[in-house]
């Protein structure tokens, strides 16, 4: 399975995938990063939840988030980053 | 053993201990059914929790003093950590590890906001406070705040980098190396280095810091 984005892609993280097992916390959703690292493809945890197997892989990812983005009320310096692994199926463009 | 007979001592012991859990009690059901089905024996328990209990901060401590001492080491450290730790033979199964350095202008943190994901492999069992809501809840939103109250100031030119490891990936903590340290040896470099200072809640310890708690 090849990455869908590339190293330097802006993206945002969907919220409107329905609740149970998510990997992918409730507060980073919605919010645009950029992808920081390709760590390969894993079997879905969120399918394996559920006794399924995790087929298709999905392609994780580390994504780079500036903090004051991620939290209006952020008040240290702008240059503090978040850095979180999102499997692809939870990213789209930004 | 179990069967599906009423087995009346074994189901009162559980009943009547209220240190029991309903968690623990769900363990050790499953872990009766796993036996009696056969896919695992009491000995292969035994002999994982004996594994996890062996490992400690020490292991991880050897892994960054060889990083300050061999910048060749560290290259491949950085590059694909449970490659290099395999050099080692520190053997990391599932899931896989990444080394992220603290440099003068960077410091890097890390914690697992879903649950507690934790280099164990590397530093051994996580500390209570690692698995705490509050830590969980707050380093994300305030690093500084809360490395504050661990006793570690930063300067506001330095960049906190806060590693949420929500997946497969586990992170650890490699501490900048202390001034002074250049005469020391391997073994008494990894004696400065810390569990915290590998979670990125403290610095490495300093030769002239024997007296710091």
């Amino acid at each position: 399975m090849t990455a869908r984005f590339k190293v330097g892609a802006c993206i945002r993280v969907r919220r409107d995938i329905t609740s149970g097992h998510r990997r992918t916390p409730g507060y980073i959703q919605g919010k645009t990063g950029t992808i920081a690292a390709i760590w390969g493809t894993f079997p879905n945890p969120e399918s394996r939840a559920y006794g399924g197997d995790g087929l298709p892989e999905q392609v994780l990812y580390l994504v780079s988030f500036n903090q004051n983005h991620v939290w209006e009320q952020y008040k240290a310096p702008l240059k503090d980053k978040l850095f979180i692994d999102i499997f692809e199926h939870w990213l789209k463009p930004a | 053993m179990h069967n599906h007979d009423h087995d009346a001592d074994a189901h009162s012991l559980i009943a009547e201990d209220p240190e029991l859990s309903f968690y623990a009690k769900r363990a050790a059901a499953i872990e009766a059914l796993l036996i009696e089905k056969g896919m695992v024996t009491a000995d292969n328990i035994r002999r994982r929790i004996e594994i996890m209990d062996s490992r400690t901060p020490a292991v991880g401590a050897q892994v960054v003093a060889k990083a300050w001492v061999d910048p060749d080491f560290r290259t491949r450290l950085l590059a694909n950590a449970k490659a290099a730790v395999a050099e080692l033979d520190i053997e990391v199964e599932s899931p896989n590890l990444v080394a992220v350095e603290n440099t003068v202008g960077i410091h890097n943190v890390i914690v697992c906001t879903l649950c507690s994901c934790y280099p164990t492999v590397l530093l051994g069992a996580s500390p209570g406070w690692y698995k705490s809501l509050e830590y969980r809840a707050r380093v994300v939103v305030d690093a500084r705040g809360v490395l504050r109250e661990f006793g570690l100031e930063l300067d506001e030119e330095v960049q906190v980098r806060v590693y949420d490891s929500t997946a497969e990936m586990r992170y650890i903590v490699i501490p900048q190396r202390p001034d002074g340290t250049e005469h020391m040896s391997e073994e008494e470099l990894a004696a400065l280095i810390t569990r915290d200072s590998m979670i990125g809640v403290a610095r490495a310890r300093t030769p002239a810091g024997e007296m710091e708690s």
